[in-house]
């Protein structure tokens, strides 16, 4: 504790904190441009000058230290000075300095109404300029489809160098040049390498970088906010959905410090143009091999008569990577009131279900908690594509620690330095049996962590190596030592996975799971198959049964349809979902489904009407009422129920024999991995930037 | 006048060898084991109580700054690093040093590094010195050979290694912080302080920074003892200080001589007098490009040390005098300092990347005199704006010689603005009588 007194205010600051938060805590506001809580401290901007009473210059009050001020010669605690006429002064002077060479342009900037250097302008700058000479004119650089430059407008705060080189971990950006001659820019002006660049667009205080998707579409104050959730991957990102009318214009971060802190993927924040085309706007049915426009009644009729003549043992149900937790829930509820026990939740192969309890399937050790691990073992993972801001959380982990992060299966760029231990279940069995060198790593360790991808879990002897990863855990005291720890973690890349096994949408009494359905489908046994938003599976072999697709995009799953019902986005309609560490988020409806489309929840409702079993629910309300009475940890928003360790040791002791074939690649392109995303020309577009096909020049765009 | 008996740098000159052959009948490593056999707190009390303080410019206490160094490793090892970019415009003792008197340097970083307990030095140099470098490097050989330096240098036990860095020329690497960073082979910008580099320097570990001059004159303060540096000079501006004599005198030169020496005196003495006679002297520069001018009238009674030029509110800086004789333009000169500063700014902070283009373009435009007499306050303002609101000194550097241009040749500024807008009006009026 330093005792400080700011502004004739004493107050006990924390040990480390800087002054500028210390002054923040006692209520005064300090403006700054530079300083960023989740960045390095550069100090270079000036802004947040204060005044120590005694110090004969003004400090810098982001750069110092509380525990750096000493108190004054009689013993009394440093007195610290925001509203003096010095601060005043240096505040104005600096302003003034930002401003000389910033072009003014406010009225075409797209930071206009956002803008750091425009409200702090408004309040501490003066109102006329001194300055008589010409303005300094930077060229525009290029940094990749994403984030667009005007570069004069840059004020050389330096966050997103700062960005790029600590959290992103690309060392893409930079200064070149001295003096007022300092540019920022790529190397040879290449586009940014990160799966995180977008976030160097908010990070900008003024408008040097901003969205090139977004650009001249709007004002901020147009558009209307809603907070919500995405779900283009696992980790449940807390996000802003911005929209105008009926168009969703962008997407932004939110705050949430146990998931994304405050940063998001490019392809979070670059879906929405997927969200506008490629939509399914009303229900078709196919006659005579053509699909053809048809009322709901026209749909609904032709699925009853499939039911009835197929019957419910060769009917079967999929749930895609981007349901939530009420159409799941209601289509479990239909499905299981027509008889059926055909269907399941998972991609094909994928070895995670409910017998071990939620431990066997969450991230058990948190998000968070990765910042408490000192030991990462990855399993068939690559995190920086499965889930590109938790890899910043372990990047952020091994810059503050350098903790030994080990992987087994196919290497990877994963930004920070990682052993690579082998590739596939042999190391793995050499790791359970505490041969590998790095078992003594994982041993050593207090808090270790096995983190398990989809590259492990999607596979033939799946089920194995997933015991044997639990072996690992359990085995190395990952479980054991401390006993708030819990250091087995499957890393999850569908936004839906979770929450559909927490409702348990597996196969019921003996029925087939994705693959059974998809080959029973194919040899005829399979004569029915409902996909909520399932796209994810070779659709080819559902050619031989009648398929119903539900769900929001003209994808792979619709094209293989026979009757098509135009569902919701996740923005268009109120969902739950569980990310992968077991934390329930409610995604809430920014835009209303285009045309016919509807609510999930509601068409299946409805359905079930024309099926003669009617799902006991009239409203959302009364949906959650059940799917809260069956599954009560649903109803606790933002509060993640932990998984019982216990079952880990049970899965532990599971048998199966792992083959030798090498953990796959878990994801093959980042950006095309759902339908939202493959609907979106931004995200094939970078697609193909990184495929290497497309080379941008500062020429092209 | 100090005599020659008093002079430290007797090779200054290089007429005489300046291997260690030479150096050592000069008197250089003369008993160094035994100097260091007298503890490492002996040698910083020694330095401390000759008053000795930094050559570099800001003349802080060098003894003092020593004793900043952790006595006790926590892990992490102390480092001595000698500042040798020397590029304060009109400083030029350094590379003097370096080219004719290596010896006394590398005497002086052991004895130095043997205070502070770092078994490491490291020597700055800047980019464009090639021939000092090379010469330092020989000397620096020559030192390992013959086992002053190395494993048991001097047979004294101690460890020390000794090596020279090369920058690529930039001015603002010649700021401690920025010269570690470059030396860490960053880009060259200041960092922020606290923490100091006593605690966090070079690699994260406590550091000392000081001149090549401070530490050359260390083995003779030592060999010579604390009393005989302290009376030279003026109390608290103690001891011999090089001197370089450049602009519109008659022979400029480097020389050494007394702290607190009458300008009058060295400029007479040494330098053959300001060109035309002392009447032509228009104004100095006392301390190195950075430090305010003063104008003739203060230069006649003017000690040339730290605290009477400081009451003159100028500054010794490096003691690099620049004289200027009335054919100076002299708004042009500070002008041609001001483009200067904007041109080795790092960028880094606000005040001092925008100021320093500012200030430059604002004083050009006076020099022409195209400008008008209320921006000579607004610049005044904007100087002050720089000043002490950067991370490093190079912003108060940029805007002292334009503060002392405004206080002293305020009405030069404003005659040179009257006759462009009377020949303005003039050749207006010209314009209006051809056109009719």
């Amino acid at each position: 504790m330093a005792k400080l007194i700011i502004d004739g205010q004493e107050i006990d600051a924390p040990d480390g904190i800087t002054l500028l938060q210390a002054c923040e805590m006692s209520g005064a506001e300090i403006p700054r441009f530079c300083f960023h809580e989740r960045l390095s401290i550069a100090g270079n901007c000036r802004m947040c000058l204060v005044e120590w009473v005694g110090a004969p210059k003004p400090q810098a009050s982001c750069a110092l230290s509380v525990n750096d001020l000493r108190p004054n010669p009689d013993g009394t605690p440093p007195q610290i000075r925001t509203d003096s006429p010095l601060v005043k002064a240096a505040r104005e002077g600096v302003m003034e300095f930002l401003l000389i060479n910033h072009p003014l342009d406010c009225p075409i900037c797209d930071q206009g109404g956002e803008c750091d250097l425009q409200d702090q302008a408004m309040a501490y700058g003066v109102d006329t300029s001194r300055y008589a000479e010409n303005k300094r004119a930077v060229e525009e650089k290029y940094l990749g489809p994403l984030v667009k430059t005007t570069m004069t407008r840059c004020i050389h705060c330096t966050r997103c160098v700062r960005f790029a080189s600590e959290v992103a971990g690309v060392e893409d950006l930079g200064a070149i040049g001295r003096g007022e001659d300092m540019e920022i820019t790529t190397y040879l002006e290449r586009a940014m390498t990160s799966e995180l660049s977008g976030n160097v667009i908010d990070l900008c205080p003024v408008g040097a970088l901003t969205s090139k998707p977004f650009a001249f579409t709007s004002r901020s104050w147009e558009l209307r906010k809603t907070e919500t959730i995405d779900v283009m991957d696992a980790l449940g990102c807390n996000i802003r959905v911005d929209s105008r009318g009926r168009d969703i214009m962008r997407i932004m971060p939110r705050i949430h410090d146990d998931v994304n802190e405050e940063w998001i993927s490019d392809k979070a924040r670059f879906i929405w143009d997927g969200l506008k085309v490629q939509r399914l706007d009303q229900p078709y049915v196919r006659r005579g091999g053509r699909l053809e426009a048809a009322s709901w009644d026209e749909a609904f009729a032709s699925i009853a008569a499939a039911v009835k003549s197929v019957g419910p043992a060769r009917m079967a149900a999929l749930c895609g990577d981007l349901a939530g937790g009420e159409e799941i829930f209601a289509l479990k509820d239909l499905m299981q009131r027509l008889g059926v026990n055909n269907m399941d939740c998972r991609e094909p192969g994928l070895a995670l279900d409910d017998r071990a309890g939620r431990a066997g399937y969450l991230f058990n050790s948190t998000i968070a908690g990765i910042e408490d691990a000192d030991a990462i073992l990855l399993v068939g993972a690559n995190p920086r594509l499965e889930a590109a801001v938790l890899n910043a959380r372990i990047r952020k982990t091994w810059l503050a620690k350098q903790l030994p992060v080990g992987l087994v299966g196919e290497p990877a760029d994963l930004t920070y330095d990682v052993r690579h231990l082998g590739a596939g279940p042999q190391t793995l069995k050499e790791l359970a049996a505490g041969s590998h060198k790095f078992s003594s790593v994982l041993a050593r360790a207090e808090r270790a962590m096995i983190i398990v991808g989809s590259g492990a879990l999607t596979r033939k002897d799946a089920g194995a190596v997933l015991a044997l990863a639990a072996r690992i855990a359990v085995d190395c005291g990952a479980l054991a030592k401390g006993a708030d720890w819990n250091g087995f973690n499957v890393l999850h890349r569908a936004a839906s996975r979770v929450g559909a096994l927490d409702i348990g949408f597996l196969p019921h009494k003996g029925g087939c799971d994705t693959a059974g359905i998809l080959e029973g489908a194919r040899s005829g046994d399979i004569g029915f198959v409902y996909l909520l938003g399932a796209d994810e599976i070779d659709t080819r072999l559902l050619d031989g049964a009648f398929v119903v697709y539900q769900g929001s995009h003209g994808d792979r799953g619709a094209h293989a349809a026979d009757v098509i019902l135009p569902g919701a986005c996740f923005t268009e309609k109120s969902g739950t979902y569980v990310n992968m560490e077991g934390r329930v988020q409610l995604a809430r409806r920014a835009v209303f489904p285009p045309g016919d489309a509807r609510e999930d929840w509601a068409i299946l409702r409805a359905l079930s009407q024309h099926l003669g079993c009617t799902l006991p629910y009239n409203t959302l309300e009364e949906l959650r009422g059940a799917l809260y009475g069956a599954h009560p940890h649903l109803a606790r928003i933002d509060v993640i129920e932990p998984g019982d360790p216990a079952g880990l040791v049970k899965l532990a002791n599971g048998s199966g024999k792992p083959g030798a074939a090498p953990f796959a690649p878990p994801v093959e392109d980042f950006f095309l991995t759902n339908p939202i995303a493959r609907a979106s020309r931004i995200m094939a577009e970078l697609s193909k930037l990184h495929r290497g096909e497309a080379k941008g020049t500062g020429t092209d765009g | 006048m100090l005599s020659d008996r008093d002079r430290i740098f007797t090779n200054l000159y290089g007429l005489h060898d300046w291997r260690l052959r030479g150096a050592k009948r000069r008197g250089a490593w003369d008993g160094t084991k035994g100097l260091m056999a007298r503890g490492h707190d002996w040698i910083v009390d020694e330095v401390k109580a000759s008053g000795l303080r930094g050559r570099g410019g800001a003349g802080f206490p060098t003894g003092l700054k020593w004793s900043f160094m952790p006595k006790k490793s926590d892990g992490r090892p102390n480092y001595l690093v000698v500042n040798a970019d020397e590029s304060e415009p009109g400083t030029c003792k350094d590379r003097e040093i370096m080219r004719h008197d290596p010896h006394l340097l590398i005497e002086g970083c052991l004895l130095a590094s043997y205070a502070m307990r770092a078994h490491a030095c490291y020597i700055y140099i800047r980019g464009e010195f090639i021939h000092e470098r090379e010469r330092l490097q020989a000397a620096i050989d020559e030192a390992y050979d013959a086992g002053l330096i190395g494993k048991n240098a001097c047979g004294s036990g101690w460890t020390f290694d000794l090596f020279v860095h090369h920058g690529a020329g930039a001015y603002i690497c010649g700021e401690e912080t920025a010269l570690l960073e470059s030396l860490e082979g960053k880009k060259g910008m200041p960092r922020m302080k606290p923490p100091f580099p006593a605690n966090v320097g070079l690699y994260g570990a406590p550091t000392t920074v000081n001149n090549v001059e401070s530490i050359a004159v260390t083995g003779a303060i030592l060999r010579r003892g604390a009393v005989w540096f302290s009376s030279l000079g003026r109390p608290n501006n103690t001891g011999t200080k090089l001197f370089s004599i450049s602009g519109h005198v008659n022979k400029p030169c480097n020389v050494e001589e007394e702290m607190g020496i009458p300008f009058r005196e060295l400029i007479d003495k040494h330098a053959g007098g300001v060109r035309g006679g002392w009447n032509n002297l228009l104004a100095v520069i006392p301390g190195g490009s950075s430090v305010p001018c003063l104008p003739a009238a203060a230069c006649k009674d003017l000690l040339m040390d730290f605290d009477s030029l400081k009451e003159q509110k100028s500054g010794l800086g490096t003691a690099a005098v620049i004289v200027m004789d009335k054919s100076t333009d002299i708004i042009r000169a500070i002008a041609r300092l001001s483009y200067f500063y904007k041109h080795e700014s790092c960028g880094q902070c606000t005040p001092c990347r925008e100021g320093t283009g500012w200030m430059w373009r604002v004083i050009s435009r006076m020099a022409e005199g195209r400008a008008e007499k209320r921006e000579i306050d607004m610049l005044l303002q904007v100087t002050r704006q720089v000043e002490g609101h950067t991370i490093c000194a190079l912003g108060d550097a940029a805007a002292w010689p334009v503060q002392g241009l405004i206080r002293h040749f305020r009405p030069v500024i404003e005659e040179r603005i009257d006759q462009y807008a009377a020949k303005a009006a003039g050749d207006g009026a010209r314009r209006v009588e051809a056109a009719e």
